[in-house]
């Protein structure tokens, strides 16, 4: 066990954790853009609207991220010239931007499936009364529908959450340099595979159970009408 | 249709699912001792198994699968160096078998904790009551109720394991995702190869779904719905 290792790799660790609760953060937001209105969509009765979302819910959710992930980075290539062409290209060369887009894209797809789940569970009669009160459309979505349907899927939206902060680890493979690509290139340079290895490990289960204890506080804020009043 | 021409690497793929199969068939196996194993510890009366289980489905729920791997495949063999002085190299097979099915182990520990406890009470009292011992129990009582109970999360885990395989390329295991990457290396194709090899994912996934659900169907024979 050599800990001077560990010790001095810590900072450089540290900065990739950083970069981990980034690529989460920002995947997670953009990624909850794109799975609002695809799981409005995905309940809607129009084929030509659910079928599409369906579709792309069912490729995200149905094939290993690392495929998807590899499809992005390297598959981009063999379009280079179109890609040139268009002036997407610097973004595409970028593993960063790949990473980010990739993983977008992987959690708006389970996202939404989960706010469907939500949005489902909603009982006709409070649709039915705010459409009674004459909410329509977009006034109905916005103050019934949606905020009823971010409270029931928290539960599942946390485990979604954790398993994106997990599954970012994947990026290190195009050279990302989070918390699993600096343990990577520290290890295959000084051979101290299970100290590098085991600090990670353990940075992840900090950064875990952190986001899972915040989770939980946010959900217990949010269920406060739901408790019996001895327990508040 | 130059996008879809695999110029003759598809046989490569072919090996490469025949592999991923073997290696989830495999580590799903490993999944369900290790579940079993692991909600026995949890639902157990002693306090020490009780906290060794209660670590492991903690421990693996906080972990990523990719950090893991590595640390099974390239931190293990250095640790037993370290401590014994002796040399060893791990198969990637055997490795990645033995992360996957570990990792889904805890996953699945959960599933039979549950299943276990939908067990009506009463069942397992009467068949104390007839005499029957803690083995006997097991066999013929829980186990075959069990079973069916915990269909449903078992055939989860499976979708998300035969997924999770796609991570032991990184241990260069010439499965479907090592053979996808490979050949896209040599036909320079690299957006035909991986899409390709996501398709067959997809197929997986597909053809796991209708298994399940007939299994479910075959499981379910018999009992009432209420």
């Amino acid at each position: 066990m050599d800990i001077s290792i560990i010790q001095d790799s810590i900072p450089r660790l540290l900065h990739g954790a950083v970069t981990t609760v980034e690529l989460t953060a920002v995947s997670l937001a953009f990624g909850l853009c794109l799975a609002v209105p695809f799981a409005i969509m995905r309940t809607h009765r129009n084929p030509l609207l659910w079928m599409p979302v369906y579709a792309f819910n069912f490729y995200f959710r149905g094939t290993p991220l690392l495929v998807q992930v590899f499809l992005v980075y390297y598959g981009s290539g063999q379009f280079q010239i179109f890609l040139t062409q268009v002036g997407l290209w610097t973004f595409f060369q970028q593993a960063t931007f790949c990473a980010v887009l990739t993983l977008t894209l992987n959690t708006a797809a389970y996202t939404c499936e989960i706010l469907r789940g939500g949005i489902e569970a909603i009982s006709f009669g409070e649709i039915e009364a705010a459409r009674a009160c004459g909410m329509s459309g977009l006034l109905l979505y916005r103050r019934i529908i949606l905020p009823k349907a971010f409270r029931l899927a928290w539960p599942a939206y946390t485990n979604e959450v954790v398993f994106l902060l997990q599954a970012t680890s994947l990026v290190s493979i195009i050279t990302v340099m989070d918390i699993t690509g600096v343990a990577r290139m520290v290890a295959s340079r000084s051979f101290a595979f299970y100290e590098l290895y085991i600090t990670a490990a353990i940075l992840y289960l900090i950064l875990v159970y952190g986001v899972l204890s915040f989770f939980r506080k946010v959900e217990y804020r949010l269920s406060g009408h739901l408790r019996h009043p001895s327990l508040r | 249709m130059t996008l879809f021409n695999l110029k003759g690497y598809g046989w490569m793929l072919w090996e490469g699912v025949q592999l991923t199969v073997l290696v989830g068939v495999v580590s799903m196996a490993v999944a369900i001792l290790l579940g079993l194993v692991g909600a026995w510890g949890k639902l157990s009366g002693s306090q020490v198994a009780r906290a060794i289980a209660g670590t492991y489905t903690t421990m693996i729920r906080g972990i990523p699968e990719l950090v893991m791997i590595l640390l099974i495949y390239y931190g293990v063999p250095t640790l037993i160096q370290d401590i014994f002085d002796v040399n060893i190299d791990f198969n990637p097979f055997i490795a990645g078998v033995a992360t996957i099915g570990f990792i889904y182990g805890a996953f699945s520990t959960e599933v039979f904790r549950g299943s276990y406890l939908a067990v009506s009470r009463g069942q397992i009292e009467a068949a104390k009551a007839t005499g029957m011992n803690r083995n006997l129990l097991f066999r013929r009582i829980l186990l075959p109720q069990m079973w069916r109970f915990a269909l449903p999360g078992l055939g989860n885990v499976w979708m998300v394991l035969i997924k999770a395989t796609a991570l032991v390329s990184v241990i260069q295991l010439p499965e479907l995702m090592r053979n996808a990457d490979i050949a896209s290396r040599a036909t320079r194709l690299p957006f035909t190869c991986y899409f390709a090899a996501s398709l067959i994912y997809l197929l997986l996934t597909v053809v796991s779904m209708s298994l399940q659900q007939r299994a479910e169907v075959w499981a379910n024979r018999g009992i009432r719905r209420t």
